[in-house]
């Protein structure tokens, strides 16, 4: 591999120039482009032409769309060699130091940025565990879960219905009850909340999460003592969008088993159907769970950011604007009355930061194309819940079409 | 999740402060007649009256503004009422046969807007008593009391009972005075033989005192016998042996005789002689409505008068075949003979005349007659016995209301127009004479400013009430009926009835005379009123009815006849697959038709299909009115007369809303013939039919649980397309540089629409660009700007925009006559948009969402009504804060601040339960233009609009105030004439004069929301003022203000419990 080095850049097709930058630094050499070797040898001699022989680094390479694409196994080494044309550029970055969302469409104009910041930065010793690569987050749906676990009695378990872009209804009933509390004056009998039934097929039977005679004790955070029945049906109905129920189940021996600190790797049962009742956690509330779900494809991981919890409705609010100047349409003088016809429109969503638009998933990427992720990587087991994307196709198409009848 | 917690603001203290400085609930004023009125009793040397409901309420009037109110503890109806003349004392009897003694006292001190007042007087029941049973018998109905008599001396009450027994009450102590009790038997033990025959006498129906000798009391059992009954020596002097069933007896002035009235419908005179101890036959008998079977007379007056003959007055009577039916009361004398007519029943009636001693004669003034839908007053001493207009009491219901408008700081112009108008109208019917009840002074000053309020209601009329001041009086009527062609003929208006009882009286025998307005039905449904809109510069009116009527009204001083203008919009704009089977459109007039001064119709829009009208804007700025039903909406340039713009609303599968109201029919037949089967299906063996209700009950008892299903509202829900709510504004839409003319619109299913416009000669921004082009064709044009579909599909309650300031855009007219502060202009302007379960600010033009508060999501409630208003602070002059008031579906008022929509207050202010009540909710609107006016006057009580009003009940509107600042409370004073008894409280002073003013102290008065006094600090404030007694201004402000804080720590201590949620105990 020494051979290669420092060969004076020889411009013959058969090689490949390469520049490769890491912090600062410029290195130059060339490959041979019929002859590439394997991934970890060109790794090597990254280190090596880099003089960093201990440094984990992360590969990146500009396609010719000026994508900043990776670097780390075989094959797209060999696809980068073999579409580089004559020069193939090369960004190394430290591995704890890595900007993962980096890589992507549009990503080298973004990068400047980002790989100036990373080299600006001192390394931060929080960051030390990397996050595992298996996709990006925004690339996840949000699917129906149980979350916080850690922080919730083992008795109660929280239960997030997320319902965006599924036509499938909720589907369950609550009604009054009563339920005995343990009091410091002892047993009491308090009127509570309770789940009455399921609809076949719905969000709430389909998911395993909800069962009936469970006691409602939060919704989105708000208790529901001292509210009247319907007081929670409505409280229900307006977070039906990203709904959150604490409830107390009625069969308690699914119950977590937690074994002390907080859950590592502590999988919690859930009642019913096992396609996605594995492990689940809140993406930022243990990261420590991450690994784990990383190397266990059956875990579900999510990605919601704790304001996405506020961020849910105002990112939906269609506004359909009328296009621009040109559409005024003189009514007819004549007529008693007279209706103008109807503008075309030019539909858009008000997408405020592509992040959290991106990750709702009724809301469609800016540039129109479904989120491709719906049935990406890892999350193939979780159909059950996974809405059908025809259908959310259809609706959006419904609404593009300029009568604006269907909203 | 924690945000949830978080994002709650903190307590400041000084926010805490200025928070108290502006808000404080009030329940101020009843307007209106009470509901289901029950007894009538009137003082003549006080001059007041008290009306008792069948609720258990008692309330008192004298002049107009007096005004007491009690409430008994229990809710059952009072049936009789006394006044102990001149004391401000009040007994009244229940249903459930208790008697109670009431008292007028000077209550605690007290603060209301910065300013101490005391001495207010408050009606407060004193103590009570209830007959006891006979030992031995375990129902109370021999003691049931049936009339009571209080003596003129106010020493003695006297009880008759159903048993026919008279017991004897101490007063004003109520305690029976033993061995006093006079029993039937005694009476029976001195009746001839033959008249005695072994019956009963039956219950005492009447008790008359002698009206010249104290001593004795006329006793009239319900079997005829009448027993004149000396009290001190326990002795029957004279024994009148009527064959006929006794209803009621009178004594004549001078004491020489009495009349009585009979079940047969007919009256007796007796002469009282001293010589023979029995009178077998009256003097004279007849029964005025005879030959044929009559019904009872249930009440006889007979008033001396010094002009002639004797007036005779008496309810009933009536030939029971013919007018069997009738609610009448006559009125005779000499050969003067009225039948008053009434459209309601005669619960009881007195007449207003002279009482004292020396004078010879009653000579009446003035009979009130008291039905259960209205008051009457009849003036009897002009000639021909005309109606009295009453001040107060006015029957809001005379139609049912369907809705209603309050108009505030009326500028004297339109208000002295509208006066005049309702002057001309009623000038024939009514005499002017002084209003005949007088008592109590009325303290309260002079409002600042005039407030209408507009009902409008089911028979198609509009009336204009004076709001102002405690009492609500009519002002002025409209009719929209004559604008249609309707069955009955339009020009002999049946809501007048000037015109035929003149008429009548030649020929028709009884001679009736209608009385009265209450009027429940309704000759056309359609006629209904469902929105009105005013503005209040231009003198415009739009009224919008049921039949998807919009009419655009002027106001004019002349007579005019014309033919009213019709357009019709078509809101459905061909959309296919839709058929209206609801009711027809309102056929319009096609002739002239006489228009009285007043409001006269200037066009007619008729929106297809004839859907109800949900939502109704104007702006006169522009000549264009807004209207929307449950199809669409549309736009209307009333100045051109032609239609700008209409919109489909509806939703491909609301089908619902295509079918209108009355396709209920077919499911009624359908659920008719449901129930036939049912019934046929059960007319099996009777074992099976066993067997079938047993699995029924078990079915029932599966299913019995409330359930609620938990779904999102889907787009499809039924009458999504109804337009809830439009409105103007001159704003930005198009960009942020140029501002114009906008329409919005909301509907039920959470979409808004917003529309730019262009109105010739309006809007400097792109109009004036344009105007090359327009110039020819001028007329108005909107074109679709935005659209907004809210995500969670909330009906749209309220749309507002609000200025650069953040504070809402002023009226029409108002930024042009320099009556408000022009808006600003010149920062970004944002749009306030109100759902069923959010409220939401988005920033113009480019409508992304800047704040929000989910409310339902949050507290469980939705938005019923929701409006912006002003408070002023109590503590600096010149300090205000633009608020959103928010009514829930649950009756709680939650108080906004805007625009960062952060929570400030919350009132309980309607019980839950009531719809009505809270359906029918007004607030006044925020009046810019007053405050600056009322500036120069004193602080006390600046009476803007920061109240609101809403439905009791059918017939009264419930006043309450937001502000802490603005109160419109009775404020009087009575001179009581009170001897000092038992009564620890004026013992001191007589005669008692207490200025002052009444409210009702939450403890023990009127307020059904007894339960709540926690989240209103004044009345909270009051309870404690009860039991400490004196304590000076700045205690009580810094009571208060402990009192609040205390109470919102406790508030926020429980919200924290409530949020959080990380740790759920147990």
């Amino acid at each position: 591999m020494n051979k290669n080095h420092r060969v004076p850049s020889n411009r013959s097709l058969s090689a490949v120039e390469v520049k490769s930058k890491f912090g600062a630094e410029f290195r130059r050499f060339s490959l041979d482009r019929s002859k590439p070797g394997r991934f970890d040898e060109f790794y090597g001699l990254l280190q090596h032409v880099h003089r960093i022989p201990n440094v984990e680094l992360l590969v990146g390479y500009a396609d010719v769309h000026g994508d900043l694409l990776p670097i780390n196994n075989d094959d797209n080494y060999h696809k980068a060699i073999s579409t580089a044309s004559p020069l193939l550029r090369l960004f190394l970055q430290r591995k704890e130091e890595a900007d993962h969302l980096a890589f992507g469409t549009d990503s080298l104009t973004r990068k400047k940025n980002t790989v100036l910041s990373a080299v600006l930065l001192r390394p931060d010793p929080n960051r030390k565990k990397p996050p595992v690569i298996i996709s990006l987050p925004k690339d996840f749906r949000p699917v129906s879960s149980i979350i916080d676990v850690d922080i919730l009695p083992e008795t109660h378990r929280r239960v997030r219905l997320y319902k965006h872009g599924q036509e499938k209804p909720l589907g369950f009933y609550i009604r009054d009850g009563s339920s005995v509390r343990v009091t410091p004056q002892g047993l009491e009998k308090v009127p509570g909340i309770f789940i009455s039934r399921m609809v076949p097929g719905g969000l709430a039977e389909s998911t395993g999460l909800l069962a009936v005679n469970d006691e409602v004790l939060e919704v989105n955070g708000i208790e529901v003592a001292g509210k009247s029945l319907d007081q929670v049906t409505d409280m229900m109905i307006a977070n039906s969008h990203n709904l959150i129920i604490t409830v107390k189940p009625a069969n308690q021996r699914n119950n977590i088993v937690r074994s002390g600190g907080g859950g590592g790797g502590a999988a919690s049962g859930s009642s019913g159907r096992s396609s996605d009742s594995g492990a689940s956690y809140y993406g930022y509330s243990s990261p420590g769970g991450i690994g784990a779900a990383a190397s266990t494809p059956s875990h579900i991981i999510q990605n919601f950011h704790p304001e996405e919890l506020e961020s849910d409705e105002d990112d939906e609010d269609l506004v359909i604007e009328a296009g621009g100047e040109a559409e005024l349409i003189p009514c007819a003088p004549s007529a008693s009355y007279s209706m103008p016809s109807l503008p075309r429109y030019e539909p858009h969503l008000n997408l405020r930061t592509a992040a959290a638009a991106s990750t709702s998933s009724i809301s469609i990427n800016a540039n129109g194309t479904l989120p491709t992720s719906a049935s990406s990587g890892s999350l193939g087991n979780i159909t059950s819940t996974t809405p059908s994307p025809d259908r959310a196709m259809e609706r959006r198409s419904l609404e593009e079409d300029g009568t604006v009848i269907t909203l | 999740m924690m945000k949830f917690r978080f994002r709650r603001q903190g307590t400041d203290p000084q926010r805490e402060k200025i928070k108290q400085e502006l808000f404080a609930f009030n329940k101020t004023v009843e307007h209106g007649f009470p509901h289901q009125p029950s007894a009538l009793a009137f003082d003549p040397k006080l001059q007041l009256m008290a009306i008792g409901t069948k609720s258990g309420a008692i309330k008192i009037y004298g002049a107009p503004g007096v005004e007491f109110t009690g409430l008994h503890k229990d809710t059952t109806a009072v049936t009789q009422m006394h006044f102990l003349p001149g004391q401000g004392r009040l007994l009244s009897l229940l249903d459930d046969n208790t008697i109670h003694l009431w008292e007028l006292v000077a209550g605690p001190p007290r603060e209301v807007g910065g300013v101490k007042r005391e001495g207010m007087v408050c009606l407060q029941e004193v103590c009570s008593y209830s007959l006891p049973g006979r030992p031995g018998i375990e129902s109370c109905s021999a003691t049931r009391v049936t009339v009571l008599l209080l003596l003129r001396s106010c020493e003695l009450l006297c009880v008759g009972t159903e048993g026919g027994g008279v017991y004897f009450l101490d007063l004003p102590r109520l305690s029976l005075k033993d061995g006093q009790t006079l029993l039937q038997d005694q009476v029976t033990q001195s009746l001839p033989e033959d008249y005695r025959c072994g019956k009963s006498l039956g219950p005492v129906e009447s008790l008359q005192e002698h009206p010249q000798q104290p001593g004795k009391i006329l006793i009239g059992y319900s079997r005829g016998l009448v027993v004149l009954w000396d009290l001190s020596t326990r002795h029957a002097n004279h024994l009148f042996l009527g064959k006929q069933q006794l209803e009621s007896l009178v004594w004549e002035r001078s004491g020489n005789s009495f009349v009585s009235s009979h079940s047969d419908g007919g009256y007796s005179v007796w002469a009282v002689a001293s010589g023979n101890p029995y009178t077998h036959q009256p003097v004279s008998s007849s029964i005025p409505y005879g030959p044929f079977p009559c019904k009872a007379i249930n009440k006889i007056l007979w008033r001396t008068a010094q002009s002639g003959s004797p007036v005779l007055l008496y309810s009933g009577g009536m030939p029971r075949a013919s007018y069997g039916d009738r609610h009448c009361l006559t009125i005779q004398q000499d050969k003067e003979h009225v039948t008053l007519d009434f459209t309601s029943r005669v619960i009881d009636f007195f007449t207003v005349h002279s009482v004292e001693l020396e004078k010879e004669f009653d000579d009446p003034s003035a009979l009130v007659v008291l039905l259960e839908e209205e008051l009457v007053v009849i003036d009897l001493q002009t000639p021909g016995w005309p109606s009295l207009p009453t001040p107060y009491l006015a029957p809001l219901h005379s139609s049912a209301i369907t809705c209603s408008c309050h108009v505030s700081n009326v500028p004297p112009k339109l208000w002295e127009r509208l006066v005049n108008a309702g002057k001309a109208q009623q000038g024939q019917q009514h005499t002017h004479r002084s209003w005949p009840i007088c008592g109590g002074k009325n303290m309260a000053p002079l409002p600042k400013q005039q407030e209408l309020l507009l009902t409008g209601h089911e028979d198609g009329t509009v009336r204009f009430w004076d709001a102002s001041g405690v009492a609500l009086t009519p002002i002025y009527k409209l009719s929209t009926a004559s604008v249609f062609h309707t069955d009955c003929d339009p020009s002999d208006d049946p809501q007048d009835p000037s015109n035929d009882p003149d008429a009548q009286q030649e020929e028709e025998w009884p001679p009736f005379r209608k009385v009265g307005c209450f009027d429940p039905y309704s000759d056309d449904p359609r006629l209904g009123i469902q929105k009105i809109s005013l503005c209040k510069y231009s003198n415009k009116l739009v009224v919008a009815g049921t039949a998807g009527q919009v009419i655009v009204l002027g106001l004019s001083d002349e007579r005019s006849d014309h033919l009213v203008d019709v357009s019709v919009v078509d809101l459905l704009q061909d959309r296919e697959g839709f058929t209206w089977k609801g009711h027809d459109r309102l056929e319009p007039r096609l002739k002239p038709a006489p228009f009285p001064p007043g409001f006269q119709p200037l066009v007619l829009v008729q929106c297809l299909p004839p859907a109800s009208v949900t939502a109704v804007t104007l702006h006169a700025e522009w000549n264009l009115i807004a209207f929307g039903t449950s199809h669409g909406f549309g736009l209307f340039d009333y100045h051109r007369r032609n239609a700008v713009l209409a919109r489909c609303t509806l939703h491909p599968n609301d089908s619902l809303a295509m079918e209108g109201p009355l396709s209920r029919v077919k499911s009624l037949k359908k659920s008719l013939r449901q129930s036939f089967r049912r019934i046929r299906k059960s007319r099996v063996s009777g074992k099976k039919r066993v067997q079938e209700a047993n699995a029924a009950l078990a079915e029932q008892e599966e299913v019995a649980p409330v359930q609620r299903r938990i779904e999102p509202r889907s787009a499809d829900d039924s009458l999504s397309g109804v337009v809830r709510c439009l409105c103007f504004a001159d704003t930005f839409l198009r960009d942020g540089t140029h501002h114009g003319p906008t329409l919005w619109a909301g509907t039920n299913s959470g979409s808004v629409y917003a529309y730019a416009l262009e109105v010739p000669g309006v809007g400097l921004g792109r109009v004036c660009e344009r105007s090359g082009a327009g110039e020819g064709s001028a007329c108005a044009e909107a074109v679709l700007g935005k659209e907004i579909q809210l995500m969670h599909r909330a009906p749209v309650v309220s749309i507002c925009v609000l200025d650069g300031r953040g504070k809402p855009l002023p009226d029409p007219y108002e930024a042009s006559r320099d009556l408000a502060t022009a808006p600003d202009m010149t920062n970004a302007h944002s749009v306030l948009i109100a759902s069923e379960e959010q409220l939401k600010v988005f920033s113009l033009p480019k409508v992304s969402a800047k704040t929000k508060f989910k409310l339902t999501a949050h507290e469980g409630c939705r938005v019923r009504k929701v409006a912006m208003v002003v408070f002023s602070s109590t503590a600096q002059e010149d300090y205000s804060e633009h608020t959103l008031v928010c009514l829930t579906n649950l009756g709680d008022m939650h108080l906004f601040s805007i625009p960062g929509l952060r929570p400030q207050v919350r009132y309980d202010c309607i019980r839950k339960e009531d719809i009505s009540g809270i359906a029918s909710c007004v607030f006044t609107k925020n009046g810019q233009g007053e405050e600056k006016k009322s500036h120069e006057g004193q602080n006390t009580a600046r009476d803007c609009s920061k109240v609101g009003f809403y439905l009791i009940s059918p017939s009264e509107y419930e006043r309450f105030s937001l502000s802490a600042k603005v109160l419109t409370e009775p404020l009087c004073s009575i001179h009581l004439d009170r001897p000092p008894h038992f009564c620890t409280l004026n013992v001191e002073s007589l005669p008692l004069s207490l200025p002052g003013q009444t409210e009702e102290p939450p403890s023990t008065l009127s307020s059904p929301l007894l339960d709540t006094p926690l989240d209103s600090p004044l009345s909270c404030a009051d309870l404690t003022l009860d039991s400490t007694g004196e304590l000076t201004v700045e205690d009580v402000r810094d009571f208060l203000t402990t009192v609040d804080e205390a109470e919102n720590n406790l508030k926020n201590i429980k919200e924290e419990e409530g949020r959080s949620t990380g740790i759920l105990i147990n």
